[in-house]
């Protein structure tokens, strides 16, 4: 359907939300993917979550690098800048971006093939110099642009839609995460929107480096028996140790861990978090138990989704790096230039 | 006997030393003291890809009349390192003086009869003054400064002024030295043939000349020029330079009511990270540049080709080392010109900004981030180890506090509300410069997807032909604008009538000049052109056109500016003759003048300058 131009025409019943905007105005182009892909999903629920957040769309920077998945960008908040990059190299122009300007909201939207192969680097790195960003990998485990060929995070000896068992060890990003301190790690399924909507309002609110992981089944090359990121296999192997919802406002509220029960945890930013246990001894504040447990899960075969871990304390790169306030793109001469009687000085030093 | 070479305030001094001995500081100690005296220096540190153990050099030109290229030669020789005794005591000139540690024996064979031995028993006068073996080795190089400055007539007063800035508030290091410079001093007055028929004489001719190097010079540069962001990863010889930009900003750019940091520094995982946090930066409107070299400009490629296409201002300081490969990590070349130029694949051209020395390095690299923002392109910055790691001795750094600085043409939020088109990729002015907008500028308006496919005028993606020349068409011009935006080229006319043109550019600069000192006097009547930009300005095809024959002088192997010449500014190859250099050390005025002055005679008729 990619030949239709999208309406531009709103209903004038459109609810709007506390910022003055109605769900359209997230909204990107058609998206170009193919009907079916867990892709188109995702950029539903960055829609819905952005627009439930009351954030202003233009103050969002969307940024992606080359694949299937960095294309998405251009398909949701229509009002941002976006920046498709190069393979495997968002996560460092993100960086420099976030630096020149911290007060706009950082969304980093990556594939397997993009952060697990060609970016591997880029993708550690970021989030061990703790980039203030939320990093959504769309993670399908193969190469859709190019037809098919595995990609890194693609499980040991499952089967391509040729037939071929992929013969090497998968990259887990989640584990990656956790083991480089970021300050959020979640799994989600593109399939359960439920699950993944409030995961990425809570990634958004949260400082520091967001990283979500979410399987999402290329219905062309990657949906068939043999495949381990299929919908029927996700579904099937998917293994949630808890839902979320949001609570807006800053009262306190009382946590209560009483295994299964609901409990509530306040974020950094005030907002609420309220998390439904379904694993009883899963405690998402506790990153060495995280790493163990998803890793044993693993070794099951079970697919752990849901916050797996949310930092106590989190900070981001501008407070180690101490930067100003105001952000460096908006410093002007006056700040930036040390002028003449220091260069004489200077020049003074130096005979 | 071979008559000693005698000269006053003109001859090379060539230390040579064991890295990691600590003879860096006693060395530079010795140089800035003639300084002092008014007498103009240029030293050149030769050192290996290693933290100890291994040769090191440091060559120091002595020359009142200030011409500051390598001179090639040498008339004294400190010998320190066994290890290269045999290569150092070759390279003396006939009549040349040695300077030894005599402590041990050495047999007959091991010198030369054409030279003057001085043997002063350095090892022997450290162990009988010091028991600890550091003080041991770093005062044996203080008591040598303390002979040199008896056997040239260095004055014991400047080196002692040096010490006494540099000591300030640690008053036992301070006596130390001083008593180690005399120790050194006494002996050679007492026991050696002081002096030299090589000596010092105080002169004037440093006056409020700096002494600096040109890392640190774009460092500065950059502070002054407004980067607030800077992404590096190391790589000799660019390291030093990110870490003057990162001291000089500790000191200059702190927030003065919070002493937060008005700029931002990352050392990337790699050079990809850094020039992509530099495109990242500049794209969200911060200036922003790295510093590396020609390793890093091969891994940065297709990140500046994105840059080239998406228009993205940065700037990239390049500090040209031996190539290809590893190459020669510390050894000077001006190879990775065409590298620069067309970096990236498909059609680019990049903007070459190539200065001379320190002073210009500051200035070219204050300049780099006006250009990149009013060009919304990658600018290089194109020095090499020869200007970026050794300490010139140059023009004062000048600043125009009144001049702001040009942010390019920005697309506003008052100007979107006033209904301004925005288009990013249109030609609005005819210079084929578009409007940008700043990330989060309007909630409604100039929103755009930056990407490194193609696009239309408005940012829409699209693979139509006549769309994606129109782009590169516009990208063309925009190339053709620069020219006038560029620093223009530098004549030097020494006759109206002369027939041979030299083009040379970048750290060739003071070697050209005592070479076309050196033509003028032989009377071979050369005129040349310093070439501070590419695109090239027209002034250079006229400066072509007027000549016979011109020279192109570089120091690479390929004759790099001259394909530019020929395939840009479209200038015939049959007059364009090279002369090229590229042994990693840097060009010298022997090797020009020796050059021209052969080839010379089969180019043109010798005449002699009017």
């Amino acid at each position: 359907m990619t030949y239709l131009a999208k309406p531009k025409l709103h209903h004038p019943s459109l609810v709007k939300n506390q910022a003055g905007y109605t769900r359209r105005d997230y909204e990107g182009k058609i998206s170009t993917l193919c009907a079916g892909c867990g892709h188109d999903s995702i950029s539903a629920s960055i829609i819905q979550a952005c627009w439930e957040l009351d954030i202003q769309p233009h103050r969002v920077a969307k940024l992606s690098g080359i694949g299937c998945s960095s294309k998405t960008p251009d398909y949701f908040l229509g009002n941002s800048h976006g920046f498709n990059t190069v393979h495997g190299r968002m996560p460092s122009v993100l960086t420099g971006a976030n630096l020149a300007n911290r007060e706009l909201l950082y969304l980093g939207v990556s594939g397997d093939g993009d952060s697990a192969s060609i970016g591997l680097g880029q993708f550690a790195h970021c989030i061990r110099r703790g980039v203030n960003m939320v990093y959504i990998v769309e993670n399908n485990g193969v190469y859709g642009l190019t037809k098919g060929q595995f990609s890194a995070t693609a499980s040991k000896g499952s089967k391509s839609k040729r037939g071929v068992l992929n013969p090497d060890e998968p990259v887990d990003l989640v584990g990656m995460a956790l083991l480089l301190k970021a300050t959020f790690v979640a799994r989600a399924f593109s399939g359960d929107k439920k699950q993944l909507v409030p995961l990425i309002k809570a990634a958004i609110q949260n400082p520091g480096p967001s990283f979500i992981d979410i399987i999402s089944p290329c219905v062309a090359f990657n949906n068939h028996e043999g495949s381990t990121k299929s919908y029927d296999y996700v579904r099937e192997h998917n293994s949630a140790v808890n839902r979320l919802d949001i609570i807006e406002g800053r009262d306190e509220i009382t946590a209560d861990y009483a295994p299964g029960e609901v409990i509530n945890i306040t974020q950094h930013d005030g907002s609420v978090l309220r998390m439904r246990k379904l694993a009883p001894d899963y405690d998402p504040t506790d990153r060495i138990k995280a790493m163990n447990y998803v890793q044993e899960r693993a070794a099951e075969g079970e697919i752990v989704t849901g916050l797996l871990y949310l930092a106590p304390e989190a900070a981001d790169l501008h407070q180690y790096l101490n930067t100003v306030d105001t952000p460096l793109n908006q410093l002007g001469a006056s700040e930036l230039c040390p002028g003449t009687a220091h260069l004489e000085a200077i020049n003074a030093s130096l005979r | 006997m071979t008559p000693s070479i005698t000269s006053v305030n003109d001859f090379v001094v060539k230390f040579a030393n064991v890295n990691g001995s600590g003879s860096a500081s006693a060395n530079e100690l010795f140089a800035r003291s003639i300084l002092r005296m008014g007498v103009p220096v240029s030293p050149r540190n030769i050192f290996p890809s290693n933290i100890q153990g291994l040769p090191t050099w440091y060559e120091v030109r002595v020359n009142e009349k200030g011409y500051q290229g390598r001179r090639g030669g040498v008339d004294l020789m400190v010998a320190m390192n066994p290890q290269t005794w045999d290569a150092d005591v070759k390279e003396i000139e006939t009549g040349g003086y040695l300077f030894y540690d005599n402590s041990k024996e050495l047999p007959p064979h091991k010198f030369r009869p054409d030279i003057t031995v001085i043997g002063m028993p350095l090892t022997n006068i450290c162990n009988a003054t010091y028991t600890d073996p550091r003080q041991r080795q770093l005062f044996k190089n203080i008591i040598y400064i303390g002979a040199l400055s008896a056997l040239l007539e260095l004055d014991p007063a400047a080196i002692e002024q040096l010490f006494t800035e540099q000591y300030k508030g640690k008053e036992a290091l301070l006596a130390s030295n001083v008593k180690a410079l005399h120790l050194g001093r006494d002996y050679a007055l007492a026991n050696l043939p002081c002096p030299l028929g090589i000596r010092l004489q105080p002169a004037d001719n440093v006056g409020n000349k700096i002494f600096t190097d040109g890392n640190s010079a774009a460092a500065l540069g950059a502070v002054y020029g407004g980067a607030s962001v800077c992404a590096w990863y190391p790589i000799t010889p660019s390291s030093s330079l990110a870490e003057a930009f990162m001291s000089y900003c500790k000191k200059l750019r702190a927030e003065p009511t919070t002493g937060k940091h008005r700029y931002a520094i990352v050392q990337g995982e790699d050079e990809l990270a850094s020039i992509g946090i530099a495109i990242g930066a500049g794209w969200n409107g911060a200036r922003s540049f790295t510093a590396t070299s020609g390793p890093g400009i091969s891994l940065m490629t297709e990140f500046i080709g994105l840059a080239y296409f998406a228009e993205i201002p940065v700037v990239l300081i390049n500090v040209q080392r031996g190539g290809p490969s590893t190459g020669m990590p510390t050894r000077t070349q001006q190879s990775d010109v065409l590298a620069c130029a067309y970096a990236s694949h498909g059609d680019t051209k990049h903007v070459l900004l190539f200065p001379e020395d320190p002073t210009e390095c500051f200035e070219f690299s204050g300049a780099a981030f006006d250009l990149a923002e009013r060009l919304q392109t990658p600018i290089f910055v194109m020095t090499d180890l020869d200007i970026g790691m050794n300490t010139r001795l140059c023009r004062p750094f000048k600043w125009d506090e009144t001049k702001a600085y040009d942010r390019g043409k920005v697309m506003t939020y008052e100007r979107l509300e006033e209904g301004a088109d925005f288009g990013r990729y249109l030609d609005v002015e005819g210079d084929g410069i578009p409007y940008r907008t700043y990330p989060g500028t309007h909630p409604t308006k100039g929103g755009y997807f930056t990407r490194g496919t193609t696009k239309d005028r408005y940012a829409r993606y699209t693979e139509a032909g006549p769309d994606y020349i129109d782009n590169m068409q516009r990208l063309l011009q925009k190339f053709e604008t620069a020219k006038s935006l560029v620093p223009q080229p530098v004549v030097h006319t020494t006759s109206p009538s002369a027939q041979i043109g030299v083009i040379y550019y970048g750290s060739t600069s003071p070697a050209m000049q005592e070479a076309l000192d050196v033509l003028t006097a032989q009377g071979l009547a050369v005129n040349a052109i310093r070439i501070r930009a590419y695109p090239f300005a027209q002034t250079v095809n006229d400066f072509v056109n007027a000549h016979t024959s011109v020279f192109v002088i570089e120091q690479n192997r390929d004759a790099q500016l001259k394909t530019l010449l020929v395939t840009d500014a479209k200038l015939d190859p049959a007059k364009l003759i090279s002369l090229l250099h590229y042994d990693g050390t840097p060009i010298t005025a022997r090797f020009i003048v020796d050059r021209i002055t052969q080839q010379a005679r089969t180019v043109v008729p010798l005449k002699k300058a009017s």
